[in-house]
């Protein structure tokens, strides 16, 4: 497995006049088979970095390597065998119209890779799904269950990075736990890299080794997972963020 | 209705590929209107392809001898100028409608689908370019232009079809247009993209089916006045030539005797009303039917 090195990544979104800097100068770098989260409130660029990454945003400043390789000098093949997306919401990831077989065929396709039927199986099998499931639709199956085909997708071409956009945030409690609780099991058995962008402290402190405060584009801080605890934050709006989440959950 | 949710396993696989359309199908005899367009269809087609044996004559005998015989008797529907039986001339004459629309679909429906996924998908300059071009189609009426291309071409029904398909792609580009850009930012298109698919292979696969209800909607809806233009185009000696029996040319000829042959340019419009109003149901039937909204049903 591989790990990711980002450098100086910077972006601007918009045209002309009314180009904003959403990303000035991001950089943090993730261990071979560690989970890095990215926390944040909502705009702070957290899908922002994972969309740099993918290379889905392609104007950007900096460096970005994985494994030692830059993502820019990969060939598109290759890329999409080094890293894979999980998005936010699982109703707008998959196509309406395709069935699971086909969405996990076409990559398959694409890549031109051997033992289809197997490779489609054992990719269900990995996210708990039954075998039947390859002919249904998205509309036929429940939001867990799409999240887990999202998950089938992206590992079916055996990346070595998983870049996930708040994997679990459209999905309520006991779901989530079951979509997390897939996700850190899949990490055990094969050592993929995570990179985890969400905004809930607890799916952070369950998931991730070390996790990155952003503020408005911007790291604020790198902190250990331990750091939660007993909030040994040194950065002020790190600390707040942090505070701010214990006491949510006291309330609730 | 609730066979289809649990067909038995080993056919649901062909099922899962027929049902949406015995779904849609199910859903436009459900509502009078849309039924009515689609027998007054139904019929048409049938009609067409036993033409032969339902006319009751040659459509194209002229018999000097039994002129302007009002309906009744041997002829259903009477007889014309040159003593041709008129039922027999609408029957053979529903060929060449179908004939029509059918040619006229299949060049228009992929062109518009072509035109707009592509400008919509990849933007910039191919959408710049491509949509001038639409417009400058656009800026013109349909009806005048396909005029014009005929009156440049040369009178005759190929000629006619060419003009009518060439005016009638471009509303359908604008519409996959439209339909593409609402799509084309969506997470399933990203993530077809993280999977190293190409922007043809993204068009086909992916933006294509998205587009097609909407675009088979408004070709079912375009197809009466493609039927218009054509009649309109006929009746101007423009598009079909006698002796052909297309609709618009008979009423283009029996116009001269309407005052005391009331049959000769009757028929004839009265087809051409109701398989335009047919087809416009039907158009509307669609458009509920196929609802993105009714997706989660099916
Ligand atoms: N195409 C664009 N043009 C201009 N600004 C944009 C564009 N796309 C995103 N932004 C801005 O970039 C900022 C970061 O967006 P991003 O989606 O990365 O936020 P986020 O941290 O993922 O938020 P959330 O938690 O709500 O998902 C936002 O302020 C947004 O308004
Ligand atoms: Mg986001």
């Amino acid at each position: 497995m591989k790990s990711v090195e980002v450098t100086n990544l910077g972006i601007a979104l918009g045209h002309g006049a009314k180009a904003v800097n959403i990303l000035p100068d991001v950089s943090f770098t993730v261990e071979q088979g560690e989970c890095f989260g990215l926390v944040g409130e909502s705009g702070s660029g957290k899908s922002t970095v994972l969309r740099c990454i993918s290379l889905l945003l392609e104007h950007w400043r900096g460096t970005v390597k994985i494994g030692g390789a830059s993502v820019r000098d990969m060939g598109v093949i290759e890329r999409c065998r080094t890293v894979q997306m999980v998005f936010q919401d699982p109703y707008g990831s998959l196509h309406p119209r395709h069935s699971v077989r086909t969405v996990l065929y076409e990559p398959l396709r694409i890549h031109n890779l051997d033992r289809r039927q197997e490779r489609m199986e054992q990719a269900l099998r990995d996210v708990g799904l039954p075998i039947s499931f390859l002919d249904r639709f998205p509309h036929q199956l429940s939001g867990g269950q799409r999240q887990r085909v999202a998950i089938a997708r992206a590992l079916i071409l055996e990346p070595d990075v998983l870049l996930l956009d708040e994997p679990t945030s459209a999905l309520d409690v006991s779901v989530q736990a079951e979509i997390l609780n897939l996700l850190s099991d899949l990490r055990a058995r094969r050592g993929y890299t995570y990179i985890l962008v969400s905004h809930d402290l607890a799916v952070v402190d369950y998931m991730c080794d070390r996790f990155a405060v952003m503020r408005s584009g911007e790291i604020v801080e790198v902190l250990d997972r331990a750091a939660l605890e007993n909030n040994s934050a040194t950065h002020d709006y790190a600390r707040e963020l942090i505070s701010a989440s214990i006491a949510y959950d006291r309330a609730s | 209705m609730t066979d289809i949710v649990n067909a038995p396993k080993p056919a649901s696989r062909r099922r899962s590929a027929i049902a949406p359309l015995l779904n849609v199908l199910r859903f436009l005899l459900r509502s009078p209107t849309s039924a009515f367009g689609l027998a007054v269809i139904a019929l048409l087609v049938l009609l067409a392809i036993f033409a032969p044996l339902l006319a009751t004559h040659d459509p194209n005998v002229q018999n000097l001898n039994n002129v302007l015989q009002p309906p009744g008797g041997n002829h259903l529907f009477g007889t014309d100028e040159l003593g041709r039986d008129i039922f027999s001339r609408l029957l053979h004459g529903t060929r060449i409608t179908l004939n029509i629309i059918f040619l006229v679909t299949i060049t228009v429906g992929p062109i518009g689908l072509a035109v707009g996924t592509i400008a919509g998908y990849l933007g910039g300059i191919f959408d710049t370019i491509l949509m001038r071009i639409t417009d400058i189609f656009l800026s013109f009426p349909g009806l005048i232009l396909a005029l014009a291309f005929v009156a440049a071409l040369g009178p005759s029904l190929n000629n006619a079809i060419i003009a009518i398909a060439l005016t009638s792609w471009p509303p359908i580009a604008r519409l996959a247009r439209a339909e593409t850009l609402t799509f084309r930012s969506s997470d399933y298109i990203a993530a077809a993209r993280l999977q190293g698919a190409s922007p043809f292979r993204i068009i086909m696969h992916s933006i294509v089916p998205m587009c097609l209800p909407s675009v088979m909607i408004r070709l079912t809806l375009n197809m009466a006045t493609v039927i218009l233009t054509a009649a309109g185009l006929g009746f101007l000696g423009l598009g079909a030539q006698p002796p052909m029996p297309e609709w618009g040319a008979m009423i283009a000829t029996g116009r001269r005797y309407m005052l005391d042959s009331w049959w000769l340019v009757t028929f004839p419009g009265v087809s051409i009303l109701l398989v335009s109003l047919a087809f416009n149901l039907l158009g509307d039937g669609l458009r509920d039917a196929l609802d993105p909204k009714q997706m989660n049903r099916r």
